[in-house]
């Protein structure tokens, strides 16, 4: 079955928007989108690296992230991060680093579009198990510190003074988020991990009346995303990344929708 | 001690307190001790500082000079002035009660206490801003806290609500536990309080209220505000040097 690489590139698709829905979710809830943006832009620089020293890509990119998580971090402690300008100077910056360490290197420019967009059809059996492995550590460590993150998430002032140890949780989150967005990088690319991870978060919210009911709702609406985007690409012959984010804003819009279908039919339905 | 009682124990002991917000400076030299059973109540203009100090003494900001000293196993109960939940986060008010203090009765008992058991159910983002301040003080006691800090409690409360909150927090001092409050509100602050820190970046006088609304610092930096919450204090106990004090706010 892993020989189909059709059958490898929905299996890491689907493993991948099972492990981005929960740290999506808190992305979405800690407002920190930028963040996220500052983070996967770093993953050019990673993939350079990798090619650099001809170890695999998704280790480096994990490797770089989180390098990049804590700096931002400590620029962020420091008082120094305090706005939209800094995180997007540093997120470009970032991305203007690693393509330029990128075009350093003989006969890769071809396959550059690959690291932006993604390139999930070409994902070896050996990658499909890092990123399984990835998922695996997410999910556990997540599972661990989830009642600390959550409060720090409602209010991070309040978790502190509670002594929730909520600044090592949050630490630990944005390691994490380092993970995923190597695991993604594969699958949509560098440019799209954060939609990737915003978009069902987004698309559940609404829908949902409990942090732990938004988080099943977004990797439901992840997993379709990744199925229909795949399918669709296959259909048409278009670019995997983009069109599982492209199916991922058509289920967003109609998630957004449904609550006032939902008064439509109740007032027509009279 | 001379009549043999011994203080009440300290909880938490600053002395120094300094703390500097990009390079300005906004607490300086603070001395301050919260003790079981006492309400300390920290009053001042905007941008005294009252709220970072509460922030320094729960360990929320690191005080950049002077040493703070909190008693080991100290449980805090604490009720920041608002809450900075995201709209998209979805939780039902039991649910961040739980976070509070995982015994579920506590939180449930808690609600009940305050009379807002019927919002256990509500998500968060449901509630209106006193609702909110109510579901953040009980799931504060709910913690069965030794050290319970308000920044600004009062807020959209209506007049009865405060006369209640200030028997409750009569009661839980008088249960051992120490109460420091931060309030604009100077009738719900002297009508309550056991010592009042007038604080403007320094502690600029301090004393139980009785002696810090004769404290002409006192009205130097609250002003006429000062001078109107004290008629009212001595309309209720009495008193009659209210005018003799509303002209010297005016002088100072």
């Amino acid at each position: 079955m892993l020989d189909d690489f059709f059958m490898r590139a929905l299996l890491g698709g689907v493993a991948v928007a099972l492990i981005a829905a929960p740290l999506g979710c808190f992305v979405v809830w800690r407002r920190m989108a930028y963040f996220g943006d500052a983070l996967s832009h770093s993953a050019l620089l990673g993939i350079a690296l990798g090619l650099l020293l001809d170890i695999d890509t998704i280790l480096t990119v994990a490797i770089v992230g989180a390098a990049m998580a804590l700096l931002l971090l400590l620029l962020r402690r420091r008082g120094r991060l305090a706005n939209d300008t800094a995180l997007g100077l540093l997120s470009h910056g970032a991305l203007g680093l690693g393509l330029l360490a990128l075009s350093f290197m003989e006969g890769l420019r071809l396959d550059l579009l690959g690291y932006l967009f993604g390139d999930v059809l070409a994902v070896s059996s050996s990658q499909l198990l890092l990123i399984g492995l990835l998922g695996v550590v997410v999910v556990a460590v997540l599972t661990f510190i989830w009642r600390p993150l959550l409060l720090s998430s409602i209010d991070s002032d309040l978790a502190t003074a509670e002594g929730r140890s909520g600044s090592a949780a949050e630490v630990v989150f944005l390691l994490l988020l380092a993970l995923v967005v190597a695991a993604a990088m594969k699958l949509v690319g560098v440019l799209l991990i954060t939609a990737l991870l915003l978009l069902p978060a987004a698309a559940a919210r609404g829908l949902a009346r409990t942090p732990e009911g938004m988080v099943v709702l977004a990797a439901g609406l992840g997993v379709a995303s990744v199925v229909g985007g795949l399918e669709a690409s296959l259909l048409w012959d278009t670019p995997s990344g983009p069109s599982i984010v492209v199916a991922a804003l058509v289920l967003f819009a109609v998630a957004q929708s449904l609550p006032s279908l939902g008064r439509l039919v109740a007032v027509t339905g009279r | 001690m001379p009549n043999g009682a011994e203080p009440p124990e300290a909880l938490v002991t600053g002395s120094g307190l300094s703390f500097a917000y990009e390079g300005s400076l906004v607490l300086e030299g603070i001395d301050l001790t919260l003790r079981r059973g006492e309400i300390v109540t920290l009053v001042g203009p905007n941008g005294a500082g009252k709220s970072t100090l509460a922030k320094v003494l729960v360990g929320v900001l690191k005080a950049k000079s002077g040493s703070l000293d909190v008693k080991a196993g100290t449980v805090v109960g604490y009720v920041p002035q608002r809450l900075n939940i995201d709209p998209t986060m979805p939780i039902t008010v039991r649910r961040f009660m739980s976070l509070g203090s995982p015994a579920r009765d506590r939180g449930a008992s808690a609600l009940a206490d305050l009379r807002i058991g019927h919002l256990m159910d509500k998500q968060l983002r449901e509630l209106s801003g006193g609702q909110l301040q109510r579901v953040l003080l009980a799931r504060a006691l709910s913690r069965k806290p030794d050290l319970l800090v308000l920044d600004e409690p009062g807020q959209g409360l209506d007049i009865e609500s405060q006369a209640e909150l200030s028997a409750l927090l009569g009661a839980v001092r008088n249960q051992g536990c120490a109460v420091l409050l931060i309030s604009h509100d100077l009738s719900l602050v002297l009508s309550c309080t056991d010592r009042v820190l007038c604080i403007d970046r320094r502690i600029c006088c301090s004393g139980t209220p009785d002696s810090v609304v004769h404290d002409p610092d006192y009205h130097r930096i609250l002003g006429p505000r000062a001078a109107d919450a004290l008629a009212l204090y001595q309309q209720r106990s009495g008193g009659a040097e209210v005018v003799d004090l509303r002209k010297r706010a005016d002088r100072a």
